[in-house]
């Protein structure tokens, strides 16, 4: 139905194009040449675009009220507006048409409008993820104080469904998901950033083309791994390779752990940091570094004395960047993270981050009302601001970088 | 501190600190004053290529101890080349190729064991746009001090900086703002705190590569006149595509076309008389 409702709008708008087109050719013909306000405003093909635009909006608002209403507006109806509308279109533009006609300006105005459409969607799909979660969120704060949620040590969001049923009241302590995230995100930084950053320096600096074309791809494959693959990978490889490292000291480490998730979480995040490094890098003036060299700098002197200072606000983004990478992973460490809801510093146990809380409040028969759900919004929610927040602060920073050197 | 008192400032001004021995040190200590009678650098068979073009055609030239020589010619014509063979500049791009002698003081700069990175302490350069970096004044003309250990504690490198922006005739413009960024100065000014920054490691020569050609008349006119106090110190070269600064700089002007070096002689003889057909066509304006 959908399918042949557009097929329509488009076959009328191509009809209206040559309709016009041809139309301005005819009445074009008669229009007297030269001076700038009596001859023909626009060519033929504009009068013809603008016949075209016209006819297809009207047709796509007929079938937007379709979509929208469809017990209102179904059948003959809407067979019967739409050729109401498509008509009023082809009409107008019958009667617009001619040399007075800006036909030019007026496919202008149309080619602005979609293109403000466009970006108001992004925009409008922005504000939509945050009012639903802002809405949800406050059904929740009606059933757990915000204060509660904010500062709680225990989570362990098992409600009783019925009264009669055993166990859990539940406890939404946020505390504990929020430090196992940020300590997930620690360890992943604490391999990331210094890798990435050396990584950035050699390609940029030392490397000679050859060995850049060979790395810089190898490099951004980590990119391009699936994070389901670093999951596994991390649950089966390096899970019990720190557990059995451990053990050779006599400790006992969980196969899962936030170090094991953290450091493959870091592998991945690597790429991102070395790309956008990179790129700062070599943003800063090769006139910088000649006048390093040329007062006899060698070239890790001109690294840390010029160059690094000089891009260190870009690079400060690019690991801000990282960061609201690794918070918002969630793949890797639903598999190699753990479950368990513990407050701890050591990560060599078991943590569990925000969005692994999310995913396991969301998975399986849920009701969509109790606190237990609710919890999940909540959660993205705080998520949601300190990423958002994370990524204000890299762009202002990349900004102040940029003004800089233009 | 003790090192501070048994510091001597010699009768001409040039800052001599006690330094501990070691490599890194010696080279300020070595710096010799100009001696008009000698050769600076002499030049025999000097070719550079990029990749497989070759863009100098065997130069040879001898430059003088002190005073100005120009470099001057059409575009391409391996002038700006020809200058960064003497601080090995040339070594930074990759795929250039520098052969033939060039001695300096007696000394094979491109010699196995010469360090590229000591002989540009030695031999300073100034480039064709202000390039300092996004450090604060003081921080700039400190920068070479400091990589090369010329100073012990911070009052010798306040006086080097203080002694290099008065010698770039820099001083009185910035003395009260040492901490704000050298980026914010004028075109004029930053190119005078470049030298400043260059002079502070007590080069022997400096190179110029078209020093004013992004300074407006009235900075260029401050430059020329650094320029020429500056010549009884150092072994200035300097490249420039206006006619007009060579002559009003230069002692010596070397003219080059196409890679090659055409005529080489007092700026005075070059300018009023020209020996080959080539010269005296770029300097009446016919070609370049």
């Amino acid at each position: 139905m959908i399918l042949e409702i557009f097929l329509l709008i488009a076959v009328s708008s191509l009809g209206a194009f040559f309709f016009g087109k041809h139309l301005a050719q005819s009445r074009l013909a008669l229009a007297p040449v030269g001076g700038l306000s009596d001859r023909a405003h626009s060519l033929p093909g504009y009068h013809g675009y603008f016949a075209a635009w016209l006819v297809g909006l009207a047709g796509f608002a007929v079938a937007a009220l379709g979509l929208a209403y469809p017990k209102l507006f179904n059948g003959g109806l809407l067979l019967a507006l739409f050729v109401a509308a498509v008509g009023g279109g082809f009409a107008f533009s019958y009667r617009q048409i001619g040399a007075g006609f800006r036909a030019r300006i007026q496919v202008e105005r149309f080619v602005k409008g979609a293109l403000l459409l466009c970006s108001g969607v992004a925009v409008l799909t922005t504000f939509g993820i945050v009012f639903s979660l802002v809405f949800e969120s406050l059904r929740f704060f009606e059933q757990v104080p915000l204060l509660d949620f904010l500062t709680g040590l225990q989570w362990s969001p098992q409600t009783a469904l019925r009264e009669d049923q055993a166990g859990q009241s539940g406890a939404f302590g946020a505390v504990p998901i929020f430090t196992g995230t940020f300590m997930i995100t620690a360890v992943a930084m604490f391999v990331a950033a210094p890798i990435g950053l050396l990584i950035a320096i050699y390609l940029s600096e030392y490397a000679t083309k050859r060995t850049r074309a060979i790395v810089k791809p190898f490099v951004e494959i980590l990119a391009g791994v699936p994070t389901v693959v670093y999951g596994f990978f991390a649950l089966l490889t390096v899970g019990p390779a720190i557990r059995g490292f451990a053990e050779g000291f006599g400790f006992s480490v969980p196969t899962q752990s936030a170090i094991a998730a953290g450091s493959v979480m870091g592998v991945m995040i690597i790429p991102f940091i070395s790309s956008l490094s990179d790129d700062v890098i070599n943003a800063v003036p090769q006139t910088l570094r000649d006048g390093s060299y040329a007062l006899g700098a060698t070239k890790s002197e001109t690294m840390t004395n010029v160059i690094f200072p000089a891009a260190l606000p870009g690079i400060i983004g690019a690991l801000l960047l990282g960061v609201s990478r690794a918070i918002g992973e969630t793949m890797i460490v639903v598999m190699a993270a753990g479950r368990a809801a513990n407050l701890t510093g050591n990560p060599f146990e078991a943590v569990t981050t925000v969005t692994v809380q999310i995913v396991s409040l969301l998975t399986g028969d849920q009701e969509f009302d109790s606190a237990k759900t609710l919890a999940a919004f909540a959660l993205g929610l705080v998520l949601f601001v300190l990423t958002l927040v994370l990524n204000v602060i890299a762009l202002l920073i990349v900004r102040k970088y940029r003004e800089r050197y233009e | 501190m003790v090192m501070a008192e048994t510091n001597v400032v010699r009768a001409d001004g040039i800052f001599q600190p006690v330094l501990p021995k070691g490599d890194v040190v010696d080279m300020a200590k070595k710096r010799r004053e100009p001696d008009a009678e000698k050769a600076k650098f002499a030049c025999r068979d000097v070719r550079v290529f990029y990749g497989a073009s070759e863009a100098l055609h065997g130069i040879d030239m001898e430059i003088a101890n002190s005073g100005v020589t120009a470099l001057i010619g059409p575009s391409g014509c391996g002038k700006s080349t020809f200058l960064r063979v003497f601080n090995r500049m040339n070594d930074t791009i990759p795929n250039a190729r520098v052969t033939g002698d060039i001695l300096m003081d007696g000394e094979d700069i491109y010699g196995k064991k010469v360090d590229p990175v000591l002989l540009r302490a030695r031999v300073g350069m100034v480039f064709q746009k202000p390039n300092p970096f996004p450090k604060s004044i003081y921080d700039n003309v400190a920068y070479g001090p400091r990589i090369h250990g010329l100073a012990v504690s911070n009052s010798e490198l306040d006086y080097i900086v203080e002694k290099s922006l008065k010698r770039a005739g820099l001083w009185d413009e910035v003395k009260d703002r040492l901490k704000e960024s050298g980026t914010g100065l004028s075109g004029g000014q930053q190119q005078r705190l470049v030298i400043a920054r260059a002079i502070a490691v007590s080069p022997e020569v400096i190179l110029m590569d078209e020093p004013a050609s992004a300074l407006d008349p009235i900075a260029t006119a401050k430059l020329e006149e650094l320029i020429d106090e500056l010549k009884e110190k150092y072994c200035i070269l300097i490249v420039t595509h206006s006619m007009a600064q060579a002559a009003r700089v230069s002692q010596r002007t070397a003219f080059f076309h196409l890679g090659d070096l055409v005529e080489y002689d007092d700026t005075q003889s070059i300018f009023t008389n020209p020996k080959d057909q080539r010269t005296q066509d770029y300097i009446t304006g016919r070609t370049g």
